[in-house]
């Protein structure tokens, strides 16, 4: 089994680390850093704009492969993943960001995750009931709202809610309230208010889309004929739908969710920027409103890892599940 | 074949009559029609869409007001009788611009669509029928453009695609949203390929190309039926989040993303800016996700929505 999930592993990681190559490669010929120097005013000396440039990496004569060299050399030389265009180092900024867009992501995703499959198999179980059409055609809706949607509905409603009862409940602007100060327990307890609405927000998307797929699969499970073969020999209905039911609907979800990462971290990026976090979401708008190859790349390989982590994250839930790939 | 005859069961028992009737078996289109019929979620899926295409093309001329003009005594107006969906902060008409937005986010999704599954089908078919090289370098690809999520590489390209129109916009969505579906097809594919009638026809000597668009591809039809219309959800959803967040389509051009970007900044103090525009968004997504969802429960009746 450790032999089959490092086998994996190093597939994924030479695919993301392609993907990061091209993504710089298609960043350096796409963007015009130039732009924000040519742009000042006054504007600067053209050797100091070279000096600049060069010092960014992307001197517009040397071509775009050696440039990719160069930054490859420094990630791996260095681990530096060059300069921003305000001149700070790129791991820095990522350091400082990710981890408000990593607890936004890893809450949503794994409570996601948790309600979304017990919803399923309580849909499953109780097929065609009232609860099950009704969480059926909630999950519709909600798949059917884009998250900036679902995002600004849900600050509406909170507005909505602290106008009607007059105290500020539920803030939102923000990771946390500007210029705060007190204890530890006043900074968490900040934080976590800060987070509900996001991870709210996340949450109803991931349970969503898993619900669906866990009650398709459940019920396919259902109809087979070991579940039937457990309740003849003699186990209870509890049992037997948990032991042998829910145990094998797992094994095809673990698949799906590695499938599915990608859209709940392109979900929880345009959240944060939704809620004006200063995360790794606004970090890639950033970089490509302002023409910055390097924040570009690298938070290209934030996403890169990130997906690659999840999907041996998966792969290890999957050869857990699944006896005939343990041996 | 099985479930074939299980279905002719079927319908014999529910319709009897009929069938006596006709005396010809149903056809598998009529089958799926039929199936089709009995689901109240295709009926308001349906509905619902054709309701939202009709407004998209007869709202413009319900309003007196176009999508410049400004009703300066009326700013930042709630819903009235003159305006149904209230005026922004510069009196322009809500309605007329939702109208106006909701026609470029279908268009631009039905076509995005329609082109996604159709690279999807092409991709993944020649890659399950050529086998070999082909496809492993072609499921190599695939996979390459999986590590990174489509969203991001379409920011990412946005430069490109900005300067150019909104029709720009849609090849780029089309083109990275096929892989996932391109994985199916070469599957379903490589099982197809050694079936008697697609051997009969290799061996007659007819060229690849007449072999996948006649025996493979309709074969899989009725997947990339699906595939279409859970896309166009999907390709609708891309192009507002991009054109929201300021990568997609550019003013002056108005879509359903640009349109709630607008209407975020004052969502809190003017709902009806961001509320009404979002509202035909999610029942026209919403629309078309019941008539997917009704789609494959009709094509495919083992799936797993409809085991008893």
């Amino acid at each position: 089994m450790t032999l089959y999930v490092l086998r994996r592993f190093v597939n994924y990681a030479i695919l993301s680390l392609i993907a990061t190559c091209m993504a710089y490669v298609l960043a350096s010929s796409i963007f015009r850093p130039g732009d924000a120097f040519y742009g000042k005013n006054p504007r600067p000396p053209q050797s100091s704009i070279d000096a600049s440039l060069a010092q960014l990496g992307q001197s517009p004569d040397v071509p775009v492969i050696a440039r990719l060299w160069h930054w490859l050399v420094g990630l791996f030389t260095q681990g530096s993943l060059g300069i921003t265009i305000g001149k700070q180092p790129v791991v820095e900024e990522i350091i400082a960001r990710s981890g408000a867009s990593l607890r936004l992501l890893l809450i949503g995703s794994l409570i996601g995750a948790v309600v979304g499959v017990l919803l399923g198999v309580w849909g499953a179980v109780r097929q065609y009931r009232a609860s099950d059409q009704i969480v059926t055609y909630g999950s519709f809706l909600i798949f059917a709202t884009p998250t900036f949607v679902v995002g600004v509905l849900l600050m509406i409603g909170a507005t909505a809610l602290n106008n009607s009862i007059g105290v500020q409940l539920i803030t939102f602007t923000g990771e946390y309230s500007a210029g705060i100060s007190g204890s530890w327990w006043d900074l968490t307890l900040d934080r976590a208010v800060h987070l509900l609405l996001p991870t709210l927000a996340l949450i109803l998307m991931s349970a969503a889309s898993y619900s669906r797929y866990q009650r398709s699969v459940m019920l396919d499970v259902l109809g087979a004929d070991y579940i039937r073969t457990a309740r003849s020999k003699g186990l209870e209905r509890g049992p037997a739908l948990f032991r042998h039911g829910v145990r094998i609907a797992l094994i095809p979800m673990s698949t799906f969710f590695a499938y599915s990462f990608g859209t709940l971290v392109a979900g929880s990026a345009m959240l944060e920027i939704v809620f004006s976090w200063r995360g790794m979401g606004q970090f890639l708008l950033q970089a490509v409103n302002t023409n910055d190859v390097n924040a570009a790349a690298g938070s290209t390989l934030f996403v890169a890892i990130l997906v690659l982590l999840s999907s041996t994250f998966s792969e290890i839930i999957y050869a857990a599940l699944d006896p005939r790939v343990r041996s | 074949m099985v479930i074939a005859q299980q279905e002719a069961v079927e319908v014999s028992l529910d319709d009897e009559q009929t069938i006596t009737k006709q005396r010809r078996p149903l056809s598998r289109n009529g089958l799926v029609w039929r199936r089709l019929r009995g689901m109240p979620r295709f009926w308001v899926g349906a509905i619902a869409f054709a309701a939202i295409v009709l407004l998209s093309i007869v709202g413009p001329f319900l309003t007196p007001w176009s999508i410049t003009d400004r009703d300066i005594y009326n700013m930042g107006m709630g819903p009235t009788l003159r305006h149904w969906f209230g005026t922004n902060s510069i009196g322009q008409d809500i309605f007329a611009q939702t109208m106006a937005g909701l026609q470029k986010s279908l268009i631009i999704g039905l076509v995005a669509g329609i082109l996604g599954t159709l690279l999807a089908a092409v991709i993944g078919s020649v890659a399950g029928y050529v086998g070999g090289v082909t496809d492993k370098v072609i499921s190599w690809f695939t996979h390459l453009l999986l590590v990174v999520p489509s969203f991001f590489i379409l920011i990412l390209l946005s430069p490109l695609f900005k300067s150019l129109s909104w029709v720009a916009l849609t090849f780029f969505l089309a083109i990275f949203s096929w892989m996932i579906m391109a994985q199916v097809v070469r599957n379903q594919t490589r099982s197809l390929r050694n079936r008697d009638f697609v051997r009969a026809a290799r061996y007659m000597g007819l060229p690849t190309r007449k072999i996948l668009s006649r025996h493979i591809l309709p074969n899989i039809a009725s997947l990339l039926i699906i595939d279409v219309t859970l896309g166009i959800v999907s390709m609708i959803m891309s192009e507002t989040s991009l054109s929201y967040f300021g990568f997609g389509v550019q003013k002056p051009d108005v879509s359903l993303g640009t349109l709630l970007a607008d209407g975020t900044s004052a969502a809190l103090t003017r709902p009806w800016l961001f509320v009404f525009p979002a509202g035909v968004l999610i029942v026209l997504l919403f629309a078309i996700s019941l008539i997917g969802d009704a789609l494959r429960d009709a094509i495919d009746p083992t799936s797993g929505a409809n085991r008893a």
